[in-house]
């Protein structure tokens, strides 16, 4: 075998295991979003039918019986809400920690790292109750609160590496230009981390989005986002595939969208904060 | 009182010493250049300057103002960076007047400021580039309009020539004395360079362990060094340091036992102490080779052609290797037995603490 023709098996076979690996990913998605535009009783048949005549009637059901808007407001304002508050909290703190590194730094950041290593359910009664005393149960304000916590660790983490990656001399170069830390921060540091930022917050709103522990356990019927919605299908009753499929694909479908149309902006900024 | 003023400045690391109780006056107007070898501590001595690290001990004045303790944003300092750490997602023009724009500055001081300098600078065809579209040359002009266009008191350049390629080096290198012509402010430059050094300075300060080992103007450095250190830094290649056999007075002069010969040295050119033995420097270019009655016999080692002039290893009866700087066009051949003669004139002796005892014949002590 000559070397070009070893090449060319190298991209084929790479080709088809890469392939094969995103259609596995993919699979899921794709049997959950054809099965919301069956009948129950289609849903459920053996073997499972690929070629059916398809029907919006789960859709209008999940509407009228749980009001899917709501919770799809409800699940933008959380994960927005937290995200947008988690980043005020951790540009500073990345900032702080990646400029002006003390000697317990490196030991704070993975001491933050590992309150992400505890069970959620490990944490559930305490605050449980201190969501109930301060009257944050079932509200919107309450899940913003515990989604920002929840990410800190990780936000704090992403911008820091970013904050890492500047080369210093261009801050002290500002720093000899006159810049105030204020300065350096909004004019140099912000500018030229926009793309880092930007995959951060991405991130932090697709896990917000995603979030069904603390969603399921301190909201009921007024502040519950999708996750909620789509548990509710899972009743004891029985399962509703169809229907739980279209509050699944329902539920999906904005942050699959918002994603899909980020990723332009987020490859845009990351080649726009290109330093070297 | 000098312009800038350093007094006993001290640097501590954790565990490390950076600078040792600097002293330091420089005046208004004049090049200075800090070099030393990699460690020495020349970058953090600029940086301490700079305000971009703290010191430790010791105080720094600026025109008759204590900026010790002042933030680097205030001390009305440029600096040219050795990576040139332009902001790249600003425009050349931007990068300019970033200073002036933090300053407030009236918009249209800034546009007429930036136009002069990006004029002088061969800049004003790039002034909507952004610096990764820019070449090194460029990008590093950018970064030295970027200092000028504030009219600082004083330029700190870190190295800025280094990441160039050797040809643009020396070009900018002229270029940057002709600013300091032009414009006549302070300017303080680190190199490792000694070449850049002896070229740019009105006064080189060499450093060695957080040290200032001599403050001079390059020629005095090269033709009067304190030290064996200094010595062997400045000049290329390297002085020729050879150990004496012995070392006897004899009225008005020593006595330089050099395995055979005995080489007359005025004594009215010693001062201190005479040491009980000694090391002679001699530069490449004080040694010629000759025909008969040499000081010296050595057997060809090697000869490296230059172009210009040719670099003769010699090896000398005692093994040690010596280098002598021969004419381009050279007879002489690898293995040749020949003499070197020795300028007496430009011989510098070294004590056993390796300093220098002997001063340059205009200087010596007729009494």
């Amino acid at each position: 075998m000559t070397l070009t023709q070893q090449r060319k098996l190298k991209t084929i076979l790479v080709g088809i295991a890469s392939w094969t690996i995103a259609l596995l990913l993919f699979f899921p998605i794709f049997w959950m979003f054809i099965t919301s535009f069956k009948t129950e009783l289609q849903a459920i048949s053996v073997p499972p039918q690929l070629f059916f005549e398809p029907t919006l009637e789960n859709f209008t059901i999940v509407q009228e019986r749980s009001d899917y808007l709501k919770h799809a407001w409800n699940s933008v304002v959380t994960s927005f809400g937290a995200t947008i508050l988690a980043l005020i909290i951790a540009i500073p703190s990345a900032y702080a920690m990646a400029f002006f590194p003390g000697k317990r730094t490196k030991d704070i950041l993975l001491w933050m790292l590992s309150t992400k290593m505890l069970p959620a359910v490990g944490v559930l009664v305490p605050i449980y109750i201190l969501s109930r005393d301060y009257g944050l149960l079932d509200t919107q304000l309450g899940l913003v609160i515990i989604f920002t916590l929840m990410n800190l660790p990780i936000i704090v983490w992403m911008l820091f590496s970013y904050f890492k990656d500047l080369p210093k001399e261009i801050l002290e170069a500002a720093r000899m230009d006159g810049a105030s830390p204020w300065g350096e921060m909004t004019k140099v540091v912000l500018p030229l981390s926009v793309g880092g930022i930007a995959s951060t917050g991405l991130l932090s709103i697709v896990l917000c989005w995603n979030e069904a522990f603390w969603s399921l356990n301190l909201t009921a019927s007024e502040a519950a986002p999708l996750t909620a919605m789509i548990a509710s299908y899972s009743s004891p009753e029985g399962l509703f595939w169809a229907k739980l499929s279209a509050a699944s694909t329902l539920a999906c479908a904005p942050i699959v969208v918002f994603g899909w149309f980020c990723q332009k902006q987020l490859v845009q900024g990351l080649t726009f904060g290109a330093v070297k | 009182m000098a312009y800038l003023n350093i007094t006993e400045l001290q640097k501590h690391y954790d565990n490390y010493h950076a600078l040792r109780g600097i002293n330091l006056k420089i005046q208004e107007g004049e090049f200075i250049v800090f070099v030393g070898p990699s460690g020495c501590g020349k970058s953090t001595l600029l940086r301490t300057i700079a305000g971009l690290e703290s010191s430790t001990g010791g105080s720094i004045d600026l025109d008759g103002r204590d900026i010790t303790e002042l933030a680097s944003s205030k001390r009305d300092l440029a600096m040219v960076f050795q990576s040139y750490a332009l902001y790249p997602h600003m425009t050349v023009a931007d990068n300019l007047s970033f200073a002036l724009r933090l300053a407030k500055e009236d918009d249209a001081v800034i546009k007429e400021k930036v136009s002069s300098v990006s004029a002088s600078l061969q800049l004003d065809k790039l002034l909507e580039r952004k610096p990764k579209e820019l070449s090194g040359g460029q990008r590093q002009r950018v970064a030295i309009g970027r200092a000028i266009v504030r009219q600082p008191k004083v330029f700190l350049f870190d190295e800025p020539l280094s990441n160039l390629d050797a040809a643009l080096r020396v070009q900018m290198r002229l270029e940057l004395a002709r600013l300091h012509k032009k414009l006549g402010t302070t300017m303080i430059y680190v190199t490792h360079d000694q070449v850049e050094a002896m070229t740019l300075a009105d006064r080189v300060v060499i450093l060695n362990a957080g040290q200032i080992e001599q403050v001079g103007t390059p020629l005095e450095l090269y033709r009067s060094p304190n030290s064996r250190f200094v010595a062997e830094f400045i000049g290329t290649p390297k002085m020729n340091l050879i150990k004496l056999d012995g070392l006897t007075r004899e009225g008005d002069m020593l006595q330089l036992k050099l395995m055979d010969t005995l080489i007359d040295f005025p004594v009215a050119r010693v001062h201190g102490p005479l040491p009980s033995n000694a090391t002679i420097g001699i530069r490449p270019e004080h040694l010629t080779i000759v025909s008969d009655s040499g000081d010296l016999t050595g057997r060809v080692e090697l000869i490296e052609h230059l172009g210009s002039e040719a670099y003769t290893h010699i090896r000398l009866a005692n093994d040690q290797t010596i280098i002598v700087k021969a004419p381009a066009r050279t007879e002489i051949k690898d293995g040749e037995m020949i003499q070197i003669r020795v300028d007496r004139d430009e011989l510098i002796l070294f004590n056993e603490s390796d300093r220098v005892f002997s001063v340059v014949p205009e200087e010596a002590n007729h009494e």
